[in-house]
C-alpha cells in the first residue's frame, strides 16, 4: 500500500493525474477501509486473543519458575537430574537432526531433480508423522521394539534396550522430526532450479563439486531454517518420547519429560524452572525463524523472478 | 520398471539419493507403522470391535472430535481477526505479536500443559474470574477446549496471512466505487477470496488437536468417560500392557488422521487453484 500511496502522489505533483477538488481519491480510500472504531475493535479483539492465549502463558512461565526465588530457580535447573536430562536432550537432537539433515538433502535432490513415478506418494509419505498422534508415534517403536514386540524376543537374547532406554528416544524423536528439513528444501530447491548446476556439470565439474558449490549456497538459508525448527521439535518432543522413555530418572529423561515427572511430584518451582529454560528455547527458535525466514523469502523470491524473466526472454 | 528421468537426467545421484530416501523412510517410519496393521491383524473383527465400540472408547471419541471441532472453531473465528489486524494495521507492537504467533510450535507440550493449568486452575490467574460464576475450566472438557485452542492457533492465522497479503486492494475500492458498503464489500469480494485458506486452516488446526496428547493431559484430568481424549486412552492402554487395544484405537485414529490429511491436501490445491486465478 505505501508504494501505492508514494506513486500517486509522485503522479499528482507531477500534474500526471488530476483529482476533484473535494478529493474523492481519499473518500474511495475511506470507503475501501474501515471507520477507526472498527479498526480499534478489531485490533483489541485480535491484541487480546494472543495477549490471553500467549503472552499470558509466556509470563507465566517464568513466574512461577520464580515463585521461590532465585535460589530455589537455579538450584532446580543446576542439580545433577537437570544435568542429565539436559544432556540427554542435547544428544537426541544432536542425532536426530544430522539424520534428518541427511534425509532432507538426499529427499528434496530426489524429488526436486527427477522426474519419477510416484512422487506426489513420496512428497506425501515425508507429510506422515504430522497425520500421526505422537503418542502413536512412540507406539509402533513399542510394538517393534518392546518386550512383547515384534523383534521383542530378538533384541532380548542379545540383550539389546531399545524400548525404555536411550536408542528409543532417539528414533522416536527422529520420526517425529524428519519431515522439517526436507519440507522447507523442497520448495526452494524447485525454485531454484537446476540451470547452473547443469551449467557446472558441463564444465566438468563432478556431481560432489556441483551440490556443494552451486547447490547448497543457494538453499543454505532455508536448510538453516529447517534445521532450527527441527532441532526445536527434537528437543521439545513429549508425547512420543513419553511412551518410550519409561520414565527412569536421571537415565531416560529429556527435559519436556523431566518437566512432567517435577510437576507429578508437586515440585511446581522447580518444574517450572525447567519449563522456563525450554521456553527459552522457543523463544530463540522463534527469533531465528523470523532472521531465516526474512532471508529465505527474498531469496526466493528474486529467484524466482529471474527464472520467469529468464523465460520469458527465451 | 522403466524409469522415467526426463530431460534432466543428466543430473547425477538420482540412484543415491532415491535409494537413501526410500531406505530411511522405510525403516524410519513405514516399517514401525507397519506394525499397527500387523497387529490388528492378528485381533479378528469381533475382538477389534469390541475395543473400538467399548464406551469408554466411544465417549474419549467423542470428546476429542467434539473439543477438536470447538478449538479449530475458536481458532478460526479469531485466527481471522488476527489475521486481519495484523496484515492491514500497523499497531504498536506488532511485529512482536506476529513472530509470536508461532509460540504454539516452537513449545514444547508438556511446557504448555502445566502453564495452561496453573492459568485455569482454580486459584490461576484465568480460572479464578470463572471461580465466582461457578464456571470450572481445568480438569473439565472446557480445559480440554483450551488446550486444543492453543495447540491449534498458528493454524488458521498462518495460511489466512499470505491470501489476505496478495488481496487486491483495487477490487474493494472498486466496490466501494460502485457503491457497496464496507460489510457488503466484506461479504462478497473478501471472504469468499479468503474462504479456501480458512477452512484449510480449519482442518490442519482439526488435525493437529485431535491427536494432542502433551498440552491436554496436565489440563483435562483424565477422567475416564469425562475428559479422557484418545491420545491418553491410548497411553493408557499401553502402560496396562494392553498393546491390542491400544493398537485397535490408534487404527480407528490414524484412519481419520489420514483422511484428514487428504482433505488437507485437497484444500491446498483448491486453495492454490484459486489463490493463483484471484
Amino acid at each position: 500500500m505505501p508504494t501505492d500511496e508514494w506513486e500517486l502522489n509522485r503522479m499528482l505533483h507531477a500534474g500526471l493525474v488530476t483529482v476533484p477538488r473535494d478529493d474523492a481519491l481519499v473518500r474511495m480510500r475511506r470507503a475501501a477501509s474501515e471507520p477507526v472504531w472498527a479498526q480499534a475493535l478489531i485490533v483489541g479483539i485480535a491484541v487480546t486473543f494472543l495477549g490471553v492465549f500467549l503472552i499470558l502463558p509466556l509470563l507465566t512461565v517464568f513466574a512461577e519458575g520464580l515463585r521461590q526465588g532465585v535460589r530455589v530457580y537455579l538450584a532446580a535447573v543446576t542439580n545433577a537430574e537437570a544435568g542429565s536430562a539436559i544432556r540427554l536432550t542435547l544428544l537426541t537432537a544432536g542425532i536426530a537432526v544430522p539424520l534428518n539433515l541427511v534425509f532432507g538433502l538426499a529427499a528434496s535432490w530426489a524429488i526436486t531433480r527427477f522426474e519419477f513415478r510416484g512422487k506426489n506418494l513420496l512428497t506425501t509419505l515425508i507429510d506422515l508423522p504430522f497425520a500421526v498422534s505422537p503418542v502413536i508415534s512412540g507406539m509402533i517403536y513399542v510394538l517393534l521394539f518392546g518386550a512383547q514386540g515384534l523383534l521383542g524376543r530378538t533384541l532380548a537374547a542379545h540383550d539389546i534396550r531399545i524400548i525404555f532406554a536411550v536408542p528409543g528416544i532417539i528414533l522416536a524423536t527422529t520420526f517425529v522430526t524428519f519431515p522439517f528439513v526436507a519440507r522447507e528444501l523442497i520448495p526452494v530447491m524447485e525454485s531454484v532450479g537446476s540451470e547452473e548446476e547443469l551449467a557446472a556439470l558441463t564444465l566438468g565439474a563432478d556431481g560432489w563439486q556441483t551440490f556443494f558449490r552451486v547447490t547448497l549456497p543457494k538453499v543454505k538459508w532455508a536448510l538453516l531454517y529447517g534445521v532450527v525448527i527441527c532441532n526445536a521439535r527434537a528437543m521439545g518432543e513429549f508425547g512420543a518420547v513419553s511412551v518410550v522413555s519409561g520414565h527412569i530418572r536421571g537415565l531416560t529423561n529429556t527435559l519436556p519429560l523431566y518437566v512432567e515427572i517435577l510437576y507429578n511430584d508437586y515440585d511446581f518451582a522447580a518444574s517450572f524452572a525447567v519449563a522456563s529454560l525450554l521456553t527459552s528455547l522457543a523463544l530463540v527458535t522463534l527469533v531465528a525463524k523470523r532472521i531465516l525466514g526474512g532471508k529465505v523469502e527474498p531469496a526466493e523470491m528474486a529467484l524466482r523472478e529471474g527464472t520467469q524473466t529468464k523465460r520469458e526472454a527465451a | 520398471m522403466q524409469m522415467k528421468t526426463g530431460r534432466r537426467s543428466v543430473i547425477p545421484g538420482f540412484g543415491l539419493t532415491m535409494g537413501y530416501t526410500i531406505v530411511y523412510l522405510s525403516l524410519i517410519a513405514l516399517i514401525p507403522l507397519s506394525t499397527i496393521l500387523l497387529k490388528t491383524a492378528g485381533m479378528g473383527w469381533h475382538r477389534f470391535l469390541s475395543v473400538v465400540l467399548s464406551p469408554r472408547v466411544l465417549a474419549a471419541y467423542k470428546l476429542s472430535i467434539g473439543a477438536s471441532i470447538a478449538g479449530a472453531g475458536i481458532n478460526s473465528t479469531f485466527g481471522l481477526v488476527v489475521a486481519w489486524a495484523l496484515v492491514r494495521y500497523r499497531f504498536p507492537l506488532r511485529a512482536i505479536l506476529d513472530a509470536i504467533v508461532d509460540l504454539p510450535f516452537a513449545l514444547p507440550t508438556s511446557v504448555a500443559g502445566i502453564t495452561l493449568t496453573a492459568i485455569y486452575s482454580e486459584n490461576g490467574a484465568i480460572g479464578r474470574l470463572f471461580e465466582p460464576l461457578g464456571i470450572k475450566v481445568a480438569f473439565t472438557p472446557i480445559g480440554v477446549i483450551v488446550a486444543l485452542t492453543f495447540i491449534g492457533l498458528p493454524f488458521v492465522v498462518r495460511t489466512v496471512q499470505p491470501v489476505l497479503q496478495d488481496l487486491e486492494k483495487e477490487l474493494e475500492e472498486a466496490a466501494a466505487t460502485l457503491g457497496a458498503s464496507r460489510l457488503q464489500t466484506f461479504a462478497l469480494v473478501i471472504a469468499p477470496a479468503l474462504m479456501p485458506s480458512l477452512i484449510t486452516g480449519f482442518a490442519l488446526a482439526f488435525a493437529r488437536a485431535l491427536g494432542e496428547y502433551g498440552s491436554v493431559v496436565f489440563i483435562s484430568g483424565n477422567m475416564p468417560m469425562r475428559t479422557e481424549v484418545v491420545p491418553l486412552l491410548i497411553m493408557t492402554k499401553l502402560e496396562q500392557f494392553d498393546y491390542e487395544g491400544a493398537t485397535a484405537i490408534a487404527l480407528v485414529m490414524l484412519v481419520m488422521s489420514f483422511a484428514m490429511l487428504f482433505l488437507i491436501n485437497l484444500l491446498q490445491t483448491w486453495s492454490a487453484g484459486r489463490h493463483a486465478d484471484g
